[in-house]
């Protein structure tokens, strides 16, 4: 009544244009607007140089960033289990089982595999001819990655894959083959237990992403040798 | 700068010209440069209003195009433009195309009186103020001839709630003017200066102290008034998106509708314009800054503040609306009219004044203006937030173990 | 002399900046004032009940996602409670206290999208309380990516526990947010509740009585607005609600402010709900594991949990086979919206939108 209200809300508005804590909840992306300080920080990563001199050398760009016209690149920080895009295969690990094609809720995935003829010391493996997931249907539920026994298919990092045609969604083998697989820890512990940053640190070899170590020759020899 | 000055200036350069073609030429140079002055104003408002409200609201706004973002409202320009130009097929396309020309001169010919010097761009009109409340009256005609001839029902919802309440909030408007005139003329009369009570020019030159101080009540008033004739917050229910989509330009597109938003945004420094001459002393100010940059100020100050109330304030609906205006902004403006002449009456009498007298009446108003938002708002005012006591229902009330 | 009027009829939505999606309401105005509603609704059916039909059990929890797509914690919870009771599988404690403590954090993100959407329909500008509220949710949806990977669709829930324990920057996050949310709710609060205009548009408007709402089984915020105290956590507790303790808000007489003011109050007790399984919460396993096609035997089951906007139940029929037989949903947003005509008919155009955006629907719940 009598207006006191309408005012209460005016002073809530105006604290939350002043207190810095509420402003700037918004990431800019893909990249970000800065200012001289926070430019010459990020200059610092690669060039050794203090502040003081970083703004002697390079008046023009501080200018420029006052004026708010110097961007940098920036990502939203996401958590390392984020539910990414780009599907990590490690063609070593998989065994053709095709568990992720069966317990995908859409059917999405298509593999084909034929008798490989290795006969490796834990046991044989088929050979994987075809591995289509067409992406355009892709809902990420990761229920695939939660299938896979043999922690050969990971959930990606990324959410930049989007294409022109809806045809170049289809991810195949040779995709998969040749991609850095810098995989999400969703549903894999073993990577959580080694810290593993997949936005950070760089890609991972077949045998550093397992469950298990992978076990010597001595283990290996008195394990499944003998059959 | 103004009329005569340049009308002087192209008789001395060229001397042997008929008196009509200096006049023209005049006429179209000085329009030419406020034009485009306004427009550009408006475009920055553009830019002012987002940045703000992204702010408040503890976002970024338009950052990327220029410094902070600055062109922004050009590229929004340049986009409108290639826009393709529908027009309804059902539309009535005379009145289609001719409604945002008609609701965006009014609001640029507002600025003709501003003085933004010792004198107005057009030189001195003596019924500045009537000359104010004639063209601004022009909306009401521009969004319902959008509306009708747009032929979509949505635009005509908007329509008839914007006629009804641009009508209505005409009155207090045109009534706070009254008194601001009533208390412009007994100062000039008593300084005997030759000015008119009705020009803008005079009313700066009465304000020895600023009537938003002197009069409270009628500032408070024609600040509420304008910002409906104009249409925004809390008073938005011409365009109010959520129910309507886009109001009363619905079915506008590419440059008309750029027209639409250019006003929508101009309209807020035409208002400060005017509310900062009639109450807040207009080029009146230290008297180290030129009269023309505090004026400018004034004028950032009331937008930043329109910005600030429509960033907060929900929207009232058309019938509480029409409430408001009738039930209680007529009263008050009734009470402001007759309380300010019975002051002046009595304190402005002797031949001369001072400034002691002025801030007695201006107090006395302060308490008029109190007691009578205090009574009306306790006859006409919503009840207000009784502390909301939960009240069990009979039905289905689960029984709760004492914990 | 008279002049001729009639009625108008508009066709609000399907495509309406205010009807939350693809609603449709046809809607007969004379003058400002409705004299008739009808909403027509389907435009969002994608089968969900069909597609479970072909799904194993543990594939149907991605669909439960896309039901309703602002509180899918509650939906997974629901249909794995089912699909538990119907299996008869045991669930960790460990694991039914982190499901509380999501379900609770879903329930506060869900109120605040309904809150803030409220205020955007009375029409403050670019909705200021809108984007307060979409900060606060934001912590909460970057918890969830925190537990698994996903801000919106999580599949967080399987059959038989959860998918993954919480990593230990889930908890001090928690813990932020729990301390800092009763501030932000006493300023959201306090913008909006003391607002002489927010009570004018939402006092008295859109008035839902008690037996009408009862009559017409609706649950959930909407039905405790009208002063029936009724909340699934209290009257038939799941998961471990029994050891906690909280107070189930109600209005006074079920109008638009009331529901508003009901949610508001229940970001309360929710924050007071994290705080304590948070205390409570043991150490140990956090998932029973069962085979991915497994096969519950034959029989039917149905349970249903508080979600934020009602009652959400999952109705099970098995045959014995890896999937159900027949799979029905009891959605709250669908069953609220039954009441939209009685509260529309009589209130002027403005009102139609601040009471719709008051029943708080998500049309991927109200199609399915």
């Amino acid at each position: 009544m009598f207006g006191f209200g309408l005012f209460k809300g005016l002073l809530i508005t105006l604290k939350n244009l002043i207190l810095p804590s509420r402003l700037f909840t918004t990431h800019q992306y893909p990249d970000r607007k800065v200012g001289p300080i926070e430019l010459a920080k990020f200059h610092q990563d690669w060039q050794n140089t203090s502040f003081l001199q970083f703004l002697f050398n390079n008046p023009i760009k501080i200018i420029q960033s006052l004026l708010g016209l110097i961007s940098i690149k920036d990502r939203y920080p996401q958590h390392s289990r984020f539910r990414g895009q780009e599907f990590g295969w490690y063609e070593n690990r998989c065994t053709g089982c095709a568990s992720c094609a069966k317990y995908c809720p859409l059917g999405i995935i298509k593999i084909e595999t034929s008798r490989s003829g290795i006969d490796l010391d834990e046991g044989q493996k088929y050979k994987v001819d075809v591995f289509d997931i067409d992406m355009g249907r892709c809902m990420f539920c990761g229920l695939c990655v939660e299938a896979c026994p043999y922690d050969a298919l990971f959930m990606g990092s990324g959410f930049e894959e989007s294409k022109y045609f809806r045809q170049e969604l289809n991810i195949d083998i040779d995709n998969l083959k040749n991609n850095d697989t810098k995989p999400s820890n969703w549903f894999r512990p073993q990577l959580e237990g080694k810290n593993y940053d997949p936005r950070g640190s760089g890609p991972l070899e077949w045998n550093q992403v397992g469950r298990h170590e992978k076990p010597s020759d001595t283990e290996q020899a008195s394990k499944w040798g003998k059959r | 700068m103004n009329f005569n000055n340049i009308q002087n200036l192209i008789n001395t350069l060229i001397p042997s010209l008929p008196s009509w073609i200096v006049f023209m030429s005049a006429a179209i140079f000085i329009s030419f440069f406020v034009i485009n002055a306004v427009v550009m104003t408006g475009a920055l408002t553009v830019w002012l209003e987002r940045r703000l409200l992204a702010r408040i609201q503890s976002r970024l706004g338009p950052n990327r195009w220029g410094p902070f973002g600055l062109f922004t409202p050009i590229a929004d320009i340049i986009k409108m433009i290639g826009k393709e130009d529908i027009v309804p097929s059902t539309a009535d396309k005379k009145i289609f195309n001719l409604a945002p020309i008609v609701l965006l001169v009014p609001v640029l010919l507002v600025f003709a009186v501003i003085p933004m010097s010792s004198n107005s761009f057009l030189g001195q009109l003596n019924i500045g103020i009537l000359f104010i409340v004639g063209v601004t009256g022009f909306n009401t005609l521009a969004v319902f001839m959008a509306a009708w001839s747009s032929r979509n029902k949505y635009a005509l919802f908007g329509a008839m709630r914007g006629v009804a309440m641009l009508l209505s909030y005409e009155v207090p408007m045109a009534l706070s003017i009254v008194s601001v005139v009533l208390t412009t003329n007994f100062i000039l009369n008593i300084e005997g200066s030759s000015l008119s009570a009705l020009s803008l020019v005079g009313i700066v030159e009465a304000q020895r102290i600023p009537f938003f101080i002197l009069q409270p009540l009628g500032c408070l008033i024609f600040v509420t008034a304008a910002s409906a004739e104009m249409s925004r917050a809390p008073f938005d229910m011409i365009e109010s998106e959520s129910e309507l989509g886009a109001g009363y330009h619905t079915e506008y597109s590419g440059i008309k509708f750029a027209i639409f938003q250019l006003t929508e945004f101009l309209a807020p420094v035409a208002t400060a314009a005017i509310i900062s001459v009639m109450f807040a002393g207009g080029i009146r100010g230290l008297s180290i800054i030129p009269g023309s940059i505090s004026l400018i100020a004034k004028i950032f100050i009331i937008v930043l503040i329109f910005i600030w109330i429509r960033a907060t304030w929900p929207r009232l609906r058309v019938d509480q609306i029409m409430n408001f205006a009738w039930k209680f902004l007529l009263p008050l403006s009734l009470i402001n009219i007759f309380s300010q002449a019975v002051l002046l009456q009595i304190f402005l009498s002797s031949s001369s004044i001072s400034n002691t007298e002025l801030w007695i009446i201006a107090g006395i108003n302060w308490i008029i203006a109190a007691v009578s938002i205090f009574i009306l708002a306790k006859v006409f005012g919503h009840k207000g937030r009784a502390k909301n006591i939960p009240i069990p229902s009979p039905l289905a009330n689960m029984e709760f173990k004492s914990e | 002399m008279p002049l001729k009027t009639e009625p108008v009829t508009i066709n609000l939505g399907p495509q309406h900046p205010s009807t939350h999606g693809v609603f449709r309401l046809k809607v007969t105005f004379d003058g400002e004032q409705i004299v008739d509603a009808e909403p027509v609704m389907g435009y969002m059916h994608r089968g969900t009940e069909k597609l479970a039909e072909e799904r194993s059990y543990v594939q149907i929890v991605t669909l439960t996602d896309r039901l309703d797509w602002v509180s899918s914690m509650t939906n997974n919870l629901s249909y794995v409670r089912t699909v538990e009771k119907l299996a008869n599988i045991d669930v960790p404690i460990r694991a039914q206290y982190l499901r509380v403590i999501c379900s609770e954090l879903q329930r506060i993100a869900s109120h605040l999208i309904a809150t803030g959407f409220l205020m955007q329909e009375l029409g403050t500008f670019g909705g200021t309380p809108l984007m307060y509220c979409f900060r606060e949710r934001e912590k909460i949806l970057d918890m969830f990516e925190m537990l698994c990977g996903a801000r919106v669709t999580l599949s967080y829930m399987r059959p038989g526990g959860l998918i993954q324990d919480a990593p230990p920057e889930f908890w001090e996050r928690l813990k932020i947010f729990t301390s800092e949310m009763p501030g932000y709710v006493d300023e959201l609060e306090s913008l909006i509740s003391d607002n002489e205009v927010v009570l004018a548009r939402t006092k008295n408007v859109g008035i839902l009585s008690d037996r009408v709402a009862v009559d017409a089984s609706i649950t959930g915020p909407m039905l405790r607005a009208t002063g029936v105290r009724w909340d699934l956590r209290k009257a038939h507790p799941y998961e471990i609600y029994n050891s906690l303790h909280f107070e189930v808000p109600i209005g006074s007489n079920g109008d638009t402010f009331d529901r508003y003011f009901v949610r508001i109050n229940e970001i309360r007790e929710s924050i007071k709900l994290i705080n304590q399984a948070v205390e409570q919460i043991p150490s140990g396993p956090i998932r029973t594991e069962i085979p991915y096609f497994f096969k519950p035997p034959v029989g039917t089951a149905f349970s249903s949990v508080e979600a934020p906007k009602g009652e959400l139940g999952f109705y099970i029929v098995s045959d014995g086979g890896i999937s159900p037989y027949r799979c029905h949903i009891r959605s709250p947003s669908f069953i609220n919206l039954t009441v939209l005509k009685d509260l529309l008919v009589g209130a002027s155009m403005a009102d139609l939108i601040v009471i719709f955006g008051s029943i708080d629907v998500v049309m991927g719940e109200v199609d399915r």
